[in-house]
């Protein structure tokens, strides 16, 4: 099922060649597309997933085909299982391009996990340990991904609630050198880094110090919820099912303070709010994005990259 | 470009995920001993983290797929068989918006279901539905593309299936069950003894659903295997001598079951 490049009318889609950099936008969802037309800021950018735009034709393709004659738009991969054992998919890689080809997005990115093992696909981001074998693994996963849709993609790091006996190295460091290899950009999921570090016991301050802050292309911003566990012990939840937290606004600061301004996407996958709602918290982010572009930066920082 | 999970020796160190995948549809199974929670308990509750992750978010999958099904069930019911199903099928391909074309079959099978036999012809008018709704974009044959062909001719008209055109034969009015639950509106009384056909197709852009009778069923089945309009006819005059073919011919055209005609034999590869 190999995605076409013509609409009903077949002409081929061209699309603008719309900047990111700098922008704060939010997921795409199609029942918000009558509201933001009717809007028509055109300001900020919408990320899909890829998969969802998967299908041959239809409804989803027009709305989104809608979306990016305004709009830049991010492609976000959920399922590519880079981060698992198996060859990649080459069904769903050929797929993945495309949409890509189609949809000329300002972004691509994909997440450091895996969700189909064998014949199964689990539907979730699966955790990996951190060694030089999925460190070769993970590598040449992102190669053959980059080497096929002909342009460089940018790897999230994912949110942990446990950890591998058979890691090694830091994610940071695996991450760091993942990039080194492959030339990848990187993803930075401040509301994940916030996650597994409570879920971890580690530092959230901690992981940004260490983190190649001036490869981030991308920023994600969500919600998480709290789980209890029965000795009482507190687990955060990857949920993307509300607002985003105000630590996390925090941490964000913090990294726009470093880093510039980046692209910065709030993430509302579930119990997902009206369109102003939505749009509000996109709102927030631009403001610390634009506040970022006049924050002097302190001489000697490593991180004080221009971009 | 080097494939390490096609190297033997590099697979000995990256079975990671054979042992994480073995628990996570399986409740029963120990969790695997090469995972450990950071402050040294037992991973077990940090591992059913993954586990229901799984199996709820494949649950709302399958609860998306045929809603009205989970309304004439209630979500309870419906949680129940579907999590019963996903440990017996589970999802093999990351495309979600293809699950589920074994669930009617399951649900046929499912014996807390049998009470309810039109139940599994609702889930597969759903599943139609949605491969409906992510078909190829095609247009319709046009409304006049009858007229302009020369009555001798007609007879043996052959018709090209539209990509979303789809019909689900049922012994029960499954439109009509389909219709009053896919909204949040009350359901009325539906008569249980009328049998009901599906014909579901999407002439632009809106997936668009007709209750057949029976004679039209047995004319579109026809043309859909690539049988002549002559043939189809004949086939559902059979059913019923009062099969109305020219108010069903305009229907179909309508409906924008087909998107192109041809003549003669059935022409492979058209
Ligand atoms: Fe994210």
């Amino acid at each position: 099922m190999q995605a076409s490049k013509r609409t009903v009318g077949s002409d081929v889609l061209r699309f603008p060649d719309y900047p990111v950099q700098g922008l704060a936008g939010t997921s795409f969802k199609p029942e918000h597309l009558p509201a933001i037309l009717a809007e028509g800021s055109r300001h900020g950018f919408f990320e899909v997933h890829a998969e969802n735009y998967m299908g041959a034709g239809g409804a989803p393709h027009l709305a989104l085909s809608r979306i990016r004659q305004d709009y830049p738009v991010s492609l976000h991969g959920v399922c590519m299982s880079i981060g698992g054992p198996r060859p990649l998919d080459r069904d769903h890689l050929a797929r993945f391009k495309g949409v890509v080809d189609r949809y000329e997005p300002a972004l691509v990115s994909e997440h450091l996990a895996w969700s189909t093992h064998d014949t199964t696909y689990f539907n979730d981001l699966l955790p990996l340990p951190y060694n030089r074998s999925t460190l070769e693994l993970v590598a040449s996963h992102i190669d053959q991904v980059q080497e096929t849709i002909g342009r460089k993609i940018l790897l999230e790091n994912p949110s942990s609630y446990l950890v591998f006996e058979e890691s090694t190295m830091p994610e940071t460091e695996f991450i760091r050198q993942i990039s080194e290899r492959t030339g990848c950009g990187l993803l930075l999921d401040v509301n994940n880094v916030f996650v597994s570090a409570a879920n971890i016991g580690s530092s959230a301050m901690e992981y940004l110090a260490d983190y190649p802050l001036n490869l981030v292309e991308e920023i994600h911003l969500a919600g998480h919820s709290e789980q209890e566990t029965e000795e009482g012990e507190l687990l955060l939840i990857d949920s993307h099912d509300g607002p985003v937290s105000d630590a996390v606004w925090k941490l964000f600061e913090i990294v726009i303070a470093r880093s510039g301004p980046i692209a910065t996407l709030i993430e509302w996958d579930s119990a997902v709010p009206d369109w102003p709602i939505l749009h509000r918290e996109a709102i927030a982010a631009q403001a610390i994005l634009d506040r970022g572009q006049h924050i002097e930066m302190p001489h000697g920082d490593a991180y004080a990259i221009s971009r | 470009m080097r494939f390490p999970a096609e190297n033997p020796a590099m697979e000995e160190k990256l079975d990671f995920a054979a042992y994480f995948a073995g628990g996570l549809l399986d409740p029963h199974r120990e969790i695997p001993e090469c995972v450990s929670d950071p402050r040294g308990k037992s991973a077990e509750r940090r591992y059913n983290i993954y586990r229901n992750n799984v199996i709820v978010s494949l649950i709302d999958a399958l609860a998306a797929i045929f809603p009205a099904t989970q309304r004439i069930t209630g979500p309870e019911f419906f949680r129940a068989m579907a999590r019963f199903h996903i440990r017996a099928t589970p999802p093999s391909s990351p495309l979600l918006f293809e699950y589920g074309h074994d669930f009617p079959a399951f649900i046929e099978r499912y014996e807390y279901a049998r009470d309810m036999p039109w139940l599994a012809d609702v889930a597969r008018l759903e599943r139609a539905w949605l491969d409906a709704y992510h078909a190829a974009d095609e247009p319709p044959l046009a409304k006049e593309a009858l007229s302009q062909v020369p009555p001798e001719l007609l007879g043996c008209l052959r018709f090209r299936r539209h990509p979303a055109a789809r019909l689900v034969c049922s012994n029960y009015p499954v439109v009509d069950i389909f219709n009053a639950n896919r909204s949040d509106a009350a359901v009325g009384k539906i008569a249980a003894a009328t049998a009901q056909s599906a014909l579901i197709t999407r002439p632009a852009f809106d997936v668009e659903l007709r209750g057949l009778p029976k004679d039209a069923e047995v004319f579109l089945s026809r043309l859909l295997e690539g049988g002549s309009l002559e043939v189809a006819a004949a086939s559902a005059f059979e059913v019923s001598s009062e099969f109305d073919l020219a108010s069903t011919i305009s229907m179909m055209i309508e409906a924008g079951v087909f998107t192109a005609t041809f003549p003669g034999e059935v022409q492979h590869g058209y």
